[in-house]
C-alpha cells in the first residue's frame, strides 16, 4: 500500500501510467458528450412545463456536479500533498482549480440564462445561487492564493491549506435545496431514489454527466503531465525525453 | 425526434436564445479549455527540446574544442 502510494507519487510513473490511461478518457468524453448532446438537444421530449428551455439542464447539472467533484478532488490533493508530501497531488491540485472554476461559471452561466424563461429573473440572493457563487470565488481565491507567495512551495501549501477549509462550502451548496426555503428545485438525481423524470430525459442528462467526468479527469491528467514536465524538466528522463520530442 | 423540423430546432419553441446561448458558452469553454491544454504541452515540449538540443550541441563544442567563437547558431 505504502510503496503504492510511492510509486503513484513518482512523477515519472505517474507520467508513464497516464500517458496510457488518457486516451480511453477523452475517447469516453468526445463519445458520451456527443451523444448526450444529440440526445438532449433533439430527441429528449420537450418539458410539460418548461417547454425547450430545459434543455439547458444537459450542461447546467453536469457542469455544477463537476464544479463541486473537482473541488472535492482538488482538496483531497491538497490533503495528500501536505500528510504525505507527494508533488504530483499539488500539480494535480494546480491543474484543477482553474478546470473547476471554469465548470462553476458554466454552472452560474446556464443557470442565470435559464432562470430568465423559468423564473422570469437571472439573478436571486438564493442559497444554491449563492453557495455556488461563493464556491467560484473559492476557485479564484485558490488560484490567487497559490501564485502570491516567492516560493513555489509557500503557495502549494497555502493552496492546499484554502482548498481543505473551502471543501465546507460542498455540503453548504449540496443540502442548501434543503435546509432553506429557495427557488432553485431540489436535486433531480438520487443514488436512493428513482428519477423524478422519464427516463428519455434523464438518460442522456446521465450520459452528459459522465461525459464531463470523463472530460475533466482527461485535461486533468493532460495538464499534470505538462507540469510534471514544467517542474522536474532539470531531471535526467525529462531531458532524455525531450530530445526524443514526445 | 422533439422537433418538426430544422427550423424548428433552432427555435427551440421561442427559448432559442436561452437553450444556445447556455450551450454555446459550455461548448467555448469546453473546447477552449482542450485547445489550451494541447497548446501548453506542444509548447513546452518544443521549449524543452529546443533547450536540450542547445546544451548537447555546447556540450560537443565544448568536449572537441573546435572553435569556440565560430559556432553556428541555427537556434536563432
Amino acid at each position: 500500500m505504502w510503496s503504492f502510494i510511492h510509486k503513484l507519487g513518482s512523477p515519472r510513473w505517474f507520467y508513464a501510467i497516464s500517458a496510457r490511461l488518457m486516451p480511453w478518457f477523452w475517447v469516453a468524453a468526445a463519445l458520451l458528450i456527443a451523444v448526450g448532446s444529440v440526445w438532449g438537444l433533439a430527441f429528449a421530449p420537450a418539458d410539460y412545463q418548461q417547454g425547450n428551455s430545459f434543455r439547458i439542464i444537459y450542461v447546467h447539472v453536469p457542469a455544477a456536479f463537476l464544479a463541486q467533484s473537482v473541488f472535492v478532488g482538488m482538496a483531497v490533493a491538497g490533503l495528500v500533498f501536505m500528510v504525505w508530501k507527494i508533488k504530483v497531488a499539488d500539480m494535480a491540485a494546480a491543474m484543477m482549480a482553474p478546470l473547476g472554476a471554469a465548470m462553476t461559471f458554466i454552472a452560474l452561466f446556464s443557470g442565470a440564462v435559464w432562470g430568465v424563461p423559468t423564473w422570469g429573473t437571472w439573478w436571486m440572493w438564493d442559497a444554491r445561487l449563492t453557495s455556488m457563487l461563493i464556491l467560484l470565488f473559492l476557485y479564484l481565491g485558490v488560484i490567487a492564493l497559490r501564485g502570491a507567495f516567492a516560493s513555489r512551495d509557500s503557495g502549494s501549501r497555502a493552496a492546499s491549506v484554502l482548498a481543505m477549509v473551502g471543501v465546507i462550502n460542498i455540503p453548504i451548496i449540496k443540502y442548501s435545496v434543503d435546509w432553506w426555503y429557495t427557488l432553485h428545485q431540489p436535486a433531480s438525481f438520487s443514488v436512493t431514489s428513482r428519477p423524478t423524470m422519464p427516463l428519455e430525459m434523464w438518460a442522456p442528462l446521465l450520459i452528459m454527466v459522465l461525459g464531463f467526468y470523463c472530460f475533466f479527469i482527461a485535461v486533468t491528467l493532460m495538464r499534470t503531465r505538462s507540469e510534471i514536465l514544467r517542474r522536474e524538466s532539470n531531471k535526467r528522463w525529462v531531458r532524455d525525453l525531450a530530445v526524443e520530442g514526445r | 425526434m422533439a422537433f418538426d423540423s430544422f427550423q424548428d430546432f433552432l427555435a427551440m419553441g421561442g427559448h432559442a436564445p436561452y437553450v444556445w446561448a447556455a450551450w454555446a458558452v459550455t461548448a467555448g469553454l469546453l473546447g477552449g479549455i482542450v485547445l489550451h491544454a494541447r497548446a501548453e504541452r506542444r509548447r513546452l515540449l518544443r521549449h524543452l527540446q529546443r533547450r536540450e538540443r542547445r546544451e548537447r550541441r555546447l556540450a560537443d563544442q565544448q568536449t572537441t574544442n573546435s572553435h569556440p567563437t565560430a559556432g553556428h547558431r541555427h537556434d536563432a
